[in-house]
């Protein structure tokens, strides 16, 4: 996927204009937050759930290594294949050239990020083969050739209304020529148009959400049942995932599914939870004859070893963006590239460059409501803050920000000079601030006052000055 | 035993207050904002640790917490400030900071600092074993269990993030404020929401801040107070101007002066009284 994420300032822009996201976002805030809270509170062990969790991943990314290659081993022995991507490149290709082998028209996918993240569609539609999206966010999104704006919920973006109108814009050449209102006849309607598409793919192409060594399972929740026929009915089924999904034992993916579904839609479990353990065997009465594995590294395992390896922990719940309050005010598409939200503020820099992102992990208050939900708990401000480390050491902080760093720092550090500069700095601006109060406007401080009054400083000195008085 | 770590002890088992053990000497860490801006909170906390038997001192050497470099990534700055609070505030038995964010600075991340340097990271971590935000330490630490203030009003109570989620600043507050006559809380629909302010974020990105703080002045003005309350000047600064800005007619306090029997102190971001109609000088 192209990235805007140079462009992030311009995005806000354009994302606190648009009163259809707007609207959608004041939605999304209350609805995911308040229905997950509700799902914690349910379940007594949450919380222990969480070390729990957290504590799997660590241990899987500890010895990554080992149960990829084990994972390896057992989709082989199940009759599948199993296709190593070292970048994003490498996957299109390899996907491609698997489409191809089947003489695919068209491939049937569920939703997967990390086909997002390859750009996979775009390949494929080079390559003459049509991908059809089948999960009911990313279908609506395809048609009106946006990116996702959440990594659960594509077209969270998007209001009812314009959904009725995409439908009715691309649905009518198929007969549907009645513009729908009702949420349940937009998804009718879109079953419908799907239905079709599922019997005529050649190829079905899923995520992951874990791949399970022990079995060489690869593990999907949807609340659609897409990935299901995604993955049964084509001859052809490729899973595309990235190396951090895999986790030893099954036993490890029923914890992960605990926390998963609370964390990211409150729910107890997702609607269809989906195991698929190599090809159609002798005597399954379905399933896809071709099995394959595609697993993409595209720079996680550089991230291994540094400080930054929490953020292989995410299971991609997107419990993070639900609970920011930036994400909350600007939407998913700002951030420019797949993975929006405290997670891309994270995770982008990393995989498409600092230099490119930077903005990203800029663009934060630090409140922690991210890392307090965290089904893995990762430490999200933490993490977002060794990316402003490495960007003050590569001099890629704004010079304005560096030099009013260093003017105050040289004051900060001499206790002296700071007391004589903040005493006259208080005099000067509880005088002139003294009639009204506050500031509407201040020389320097126009980031502050074109949204807010400043308020002035009390008069009589600093606390130090005054306290110096009435001890003395 | 550490006398704090007793205290909290003896504070939360026994039941004959005369024999909890109270820290002997208390330093305030008064914050540049409160030092610049707003000193009434200062001698607020102040007054509140006196009435509580502490004896607060002002440790003349600190300046800053260090947080604008430190979010900045300027780690070597960060540093430095951080060196010179450990040193401004060696030998105090409690080091208590009217904010939540400068005390969480101060108990939550300057040890990590000096990962490379033993014996800075050892006194590090002892100054954050000695570090409290106020409203914490007059509840847990001190066991105080009301206060002699008057108020009249509705207020609301917004939690600022670094208070809430790094030190566990939720009940305190509102337990003290239930014992305030004259006073109402109204709660927010979402007051543990960020109110936008984030230091440095709130000029770097000012449309995203202003859009969080927007927010958040909606949920004050339908939660019906007339007051608005936190434990954080910059929160309170950044909310204040919002509302101000809007022509609201709540007005804005620290905590700390409401339950020091200071509310009657203009607010924040109104004029002194008397010189409403005369122009600086």
């Amino acid at each position: 996927m192209e990235s805007t994420a140079r462009d992030f300032n311009d995005n806000v822009d354009h994302a606190l204009a648009d009163p259809n996201l707007q609207d959608s976002l004041a939605k999304l805030k209350v609805g995911f937050s308040e229905r997950r809270r509700q799902a914690a509170e349910r379940l007594p062990e949450f919380e222990a759930l969480r070390d729990r969790a957290r504590d799997i991943k660590n241990h899987a990314l500890a010895n990554l290594d080992f149960y990829l290659e084990e994972f390896e081993r057992k989709v082989l022995a199940l009759g599948g294949h199993v296709h190593w991507a070292p970048t994003a490149a490498d996957a299109r290709r390899i996907i491609g050239e698997l489409c191809q082998s089947m003489g695919a028209r068209t491939v049937a996918k569920s939703k997967s990020m990390v086909a997002e993240e390859i750009a996979l569609n775009e390949h494929l539609e080079e390559l003459g083969i049509a991908p059809i999206e089948t999960d009911l966010g990313e279908y609506i999104i395809q048609l009106r050739h946006e990116p996702p704006s959440h990594i659960i919920a594509p077209a969270v973006h998007l209001t009812k209304d314009q959904v009725a109108d995409t439908f009715l814009e691309h649905h009518a050449k198929l007969g549907f020529t009645k513009r729908l209102t009702e949420r349940n006849d937009l998804v009718a309607e879109a079953r419908h148009v799907l239905r079709q598409k599922f019997l005529d793919a050649d190829v079905g192409l899923t995520g992951a959400n874990f791949l399970v060594a022990e079995t060489g399972s690869s593990m999907l929740v949807t609340n659609e049942g897409n990935a299901d026929l995604s993955n049964t009915l084509p001859r052809m089924h490729i899973v595309l995932a990235s190396i951090e999904k895999v986790i030893p034992t099954l036993e490890d993916a029923a914890v992960l599914l605990r926390v998963l579904a609370r964390s990211a839609t409150g729910q107890e479990s997702s609607a269809y939870t989906t195991l698929n353990t190599g090809p159609k065997r002798p005597g399954d009465l379905d399933g896809p004859e071709h099995y394959h594995v595609v697993i993409l590294d595209n720079g996680r395992s550089a991230v291994l070893g540094t400080e930054m390896q929490e953020i292989l922990r995410c299971i991609r719940c997107g419990a993070c963006m639900n609970h920011c309050p930036v994400y909350g005010a600007i939407g998913g598409h700002a951030y420019g590239w797949v993975y929006p939200g405290p997670l891309g503020a994270v995770l982008t820099p990393q995989l498409i460059g600092v230099e490119e992102a930077g903005n990203l992990p800029n663009a934060s208050t630090f409140c922690g409501r991210c890392e307090s939900v965290c089904p893995v708990r990762i430490p999200l401000p933490k993490l977002m803050r060794h990316w402003r480390e490495r960007e003050f050491e590569r001099h890629l902080t704004p010079t304005a920000v560096r030099q009013g760093l260093a003017l105050w720092s040289f004051v900060a550090r001499r206790p002296q000079l700071y007391r004589r500069l903040t005493g006259v700095a208080n005099r000067v601006l509880a005088l002139f601030g003294r009639a009204e109060g506050r500031y509407h406007a201040l020389p320097l401080a126009g980031g502050w006052t074109r949204f807010r009054d400043l308020p002035a400083p009390q008069a009589g000195g600093t606390f130090h000055a005054q306290w110096k008085k009435r001890r003395s | 035993m550490h006398p704090i770590l007793a205290a909290a002890i003896l504070g939360t088992v026994s039941k004959l207050p005369s024999l909890t053990i109270r820290p002997r000497r208390i330093a305030l860490f008064v914050t540049c904002l409160v030092d610049l801006f707003r000193p009434s909170i200062g001698f607020a906390a102040v007054k509140l640790l006196e009435e509580a038997g502490c004896t607060v001192e002002l440790p003349p050497l600190q300046v800053c917490c260090g947080q604008p470099a430190y979010n900045s990534g300027d780690r070597t700055t960060t540093r430095a400030i951080a060196a010179q609070v450990i040193d401004a505030f060696e030998g105090y038995d409690a080091v208590v900071a009217p904010s939540g964010s400068c005390g969480g600075m101060l108990s939550h991340h300057y040890p990590g600092l000096f990962d490379d340097d033993p014996a800075m990271k050892a006194r590090a971590e002892n100054l954050a074993a000695r570090s409290y935000e106020l409203m914490a330490f007059l509840v847990d630490v001190l066991g105080v269990k009301k206060v002699a203030a008057h108020y009249d009003g509705a207020v609301t109570y917004h939690d600022s993030c670094s208070g809430l989620r790094e030190l566990g600043v939720k009940d305190q507050p509102r337990r003290l404020l239930a014992t305030v006559r004259g006073l109402s809380v109204r709660e927010m629909k979402t007051p543990e929401v960020c109110c936008g302010f984030g230091g440095t974020f709130c000029v770097k990105y000012p449309e995203i801040s202003n859009a969080m703080v927007g927010e958040k002045s909606a949920d004050i003005a339908a939660s019906g107070a007339d007051t608005l309350l936190a434990g954080d000047l910059g929160c309170l600064m950044n909310m204040a101007g919002k509302l101000q800005r809007e022509g609201s007619a709540v007005r804005v306090r620290h905590v700390a002066e409401v339950l020091a029997g200071m509310g009657d102190l203009p607010a924040i971001g109104e004029p002194e009284r008397g010189s409403e109609r005369g122009g600086p000088g």
